[in-house]
């Protein structure tokens, strides 16, 4: 096993993400995420700061930095201008790289990389009305299920151009655009990475 | 806080904001829940204002939402919002207006990061030339949809038919806003009035008449959460943080809620319904919820357009008292029809919420 600080420290954000940690919790006390799941974005600045190896180690094995919800709250409040949220992104993806993941988190991922990678590479948008089921999304409400099934009608209505060329709300993205996003994919290590997780168990 | 200084405090921090040629960026939110807000924003840039607007039809996503649910590296979100930037500059344009505010925290978190890191600018062109041979420059000016509309939104006044006041009463609306956290808790200089006194939408609601609720949870997060609500088991996340504002909200009573986010404008309608199903429990007095307007809708209202042609029969709480309390007229049977007129199956009624 290689030196996992020396890791984190390899992405460009972490550094300025994680300068001199003082412990003292506002971060803690402004976010949401802190509120709703047994989690305190403090307790990861201090852990990583403090370098131990073992702690990082179990700190990257565990459920705590998949609690986040990337509000970024605790950016604007804490008063050493660290970024808890983004000391989690990169742990996030350290711990994906070295196959950290609990198994239901990365069964969790593999979802994710399966619907928004996938509408990403296919249709060129994370989010598309085709893709938003009503049977998946019940908090949608009948409104939405009318809306899907009635879409071809009312979409011209509101100024949409569905599934058209040219311009305009939700058309079909034309195939070259699509390509030259698969292409970046490719060349950045986006595609990698959607590969490990969908191959996650 | 004596009136003086609070007032202050909202006005104290404007952002730069350009006059003109603007190239606009699609947000996947926005298109998939309120394409009609988006059409009535390049209808107020282009027809109200006289401004020219580029709707390029090249463009795609800025991943953002792939980037915050960890399912996209850095590399790849930094270099597809290059090829963005690549489109804006071919297209000869220098200011970028991205719809959603998550892209608006991505693009100017890029931007940033290349003025830090000059490395990874050089990184991000390399990348880009290699994958699709383009050469890109930054934008001169991010701006997002509702920093253009606060700009002009004296001028927009001066053609609105209506205003935010209740003509049963002659008092001004009660108005709930909510910012996208990713408007101004990023880069808190990048919003107007900053992260802690965002006068983005207030300064609208002011100048169109309403009155603005100052309430405690008025800052939290809507509760989106990324990977916690596009994960089916994750969503009591999401509702909770959101139930976390109604509760705070509910004892000012307001007349409507409007916020710049796409997806904040979804949830705080949509969870209302969920809530007022799961718990039999809504936050107004009569069991029909608090209407959540985009700012578009809220603006196009005002400015006379058929509420139906700015797509508020999606939202699942209804609107119609809120127009009727405004004066706004609307044609009930034409809400549910389609572009040609053509008549269309109702939707299904809530077993609770009433509509
Ligand atoms: S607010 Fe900043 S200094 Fe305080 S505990 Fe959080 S990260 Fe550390
Ligand atoms: S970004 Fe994450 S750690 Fe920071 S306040 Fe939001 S949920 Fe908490």
């Amino acid at each position: 096993m290689g030196n996992l600080y020396d890791l984190l420290m390899q992405d460009s954000r972490f550094e300025d993400a994680l300068k001199a940690c003082m412990n003292c919790g506002i971060c803690t006390a402004i976010c949401p995420a802190a509120e709703f799941f047994q989690y305190d974005p403090r307790r990861i600045c201090d852990i990583v700061q403090r370098k131990d190896e073992n702690e990082i180690e179990a700190l990257l094995r565990s459920d705590m930095i998949w609690y986040c919800g990337q509000c970024l709250s605790c950016k604007t409040r804490c008063p050493r201008q660290n970024v808890p949220a983004e000391v989690i992104l990169v742990l996030r993806q350290v711990a994906i790289k070295l196959g950290y993941m609990d198994e239901h988190i990365a069964e969790q991922e593999k979802r994710l990389a399966e619907t928004v990678g996938n509408n990403i590479l296919e249709i060129g948008y994370c989010v598309h009305p085709d893709k938003v089921k009503p049977e998946l999304h019940q908090e949608q409400g009948p409104i939405w299920e009318w809306y899907v099934n009635n879409i071809e009608a009312v979409a011209p209505k509101l100024g949409a151009n569905y599934h058209g060329d040219g311009p305009g709300a939700l058309r079909k993205i034309r195939e070259e655009n699509l390509e030259e996003v698969r292409k970046i994919f490719e060349v950045t290590g986006g595609m990698d990475l959607l590969k490990t997780l969908k191959e996650e168990k | 806080m004596d009136e003086s200084k609070n007032k202050r405090y909202w006005n104290e921090y404007q952002k730069e904001i350009a006059d003109d040629k603007f190239f606009y960026e699609r947000s996947c939110i926005r298109q998939t829940f309120f394409p009609g807000s988006e059409a009535a924003f390049l209808k107020i840039m282009r027809e109200e204002l006289g401004k020219d607007i580029r709707d390029e039809a090249n463009q795609h996503t800025c991943t953002g939402i792939g980037y915050h649910s960890d399912i996209v590296p850095l590399e790849t979100t930094m270099t597809v919002v290059a090829r963005l930037f690549s489109l804006m500059t071919d297209a000869g344009y220098e200011n970028y207006v991205p719809s959603c505010v998550t892209s608006f925290g991505i693009f100017t978190e890029m931007v940033e990061m290349w003025k830090e890191h000059p490395e990874m600018l050089e990184k991000t062109r390399k990348y880009l030339k290699e994958a699709t041979g383009r050469d890109f420059e930054a934008p001169k000016n991010i701006a997002h949809p509702s920093d253009i509309i606060y700009k002009y939104r004296f001028e927009l006044k001066e053609k609105m038919k209506y205003q935010l006041v209740n003509r049963f009463t002659g008092k001004p609306l009660r108005v709930v806003e909510h910012i996208g956290c990713h408007y101004a808790k990023i880069f808190p200089e990048k919003g107007i009035g900053k992260a802690e006194f965002p006068y983005v939408l207030a300064g609208m609601i002011e100048a169109w008449g309403g009155e603005v609720v100052d309430y405690p949870e008025r800052r939290h997060c809507c509760g989106f959460g990324f990977r916690h609500y596009l994960l089916q088991e994750n969503r009591g996340y999401s509702v909770a943080n959101t139930k976390k504002k109604f509760e705070s909200m509910e004892p000012f009573e307001p007349d409507f809620i409007v916020t710049n986010c796409p997806g904040c404008s979804m949830f705080m309608d949509k969870w209302q319904y969920t809530i007022a199903e799961m718990e039999n429990k809504t936050y107004d007095k009569d069991g029909y919820g608090i209407p959540v307007l985009t700012y578009e809708e809220m603006a196009g209202m005002l400015l006379g357009y058929d509420p139906w042609k700015l797509g508020m029969q999606l939202h699942q709480v209804q609107v119609e008292n809120l127009l009727d309390k405004i004066g706004i007229p609307y044609k009930p049977n034409e809400k549910y029809r389609g572009a040609n007129g053509e008549i269309l199956p109702s939707p299904e009624k809530p077993m609770n919420l009433k509509v």
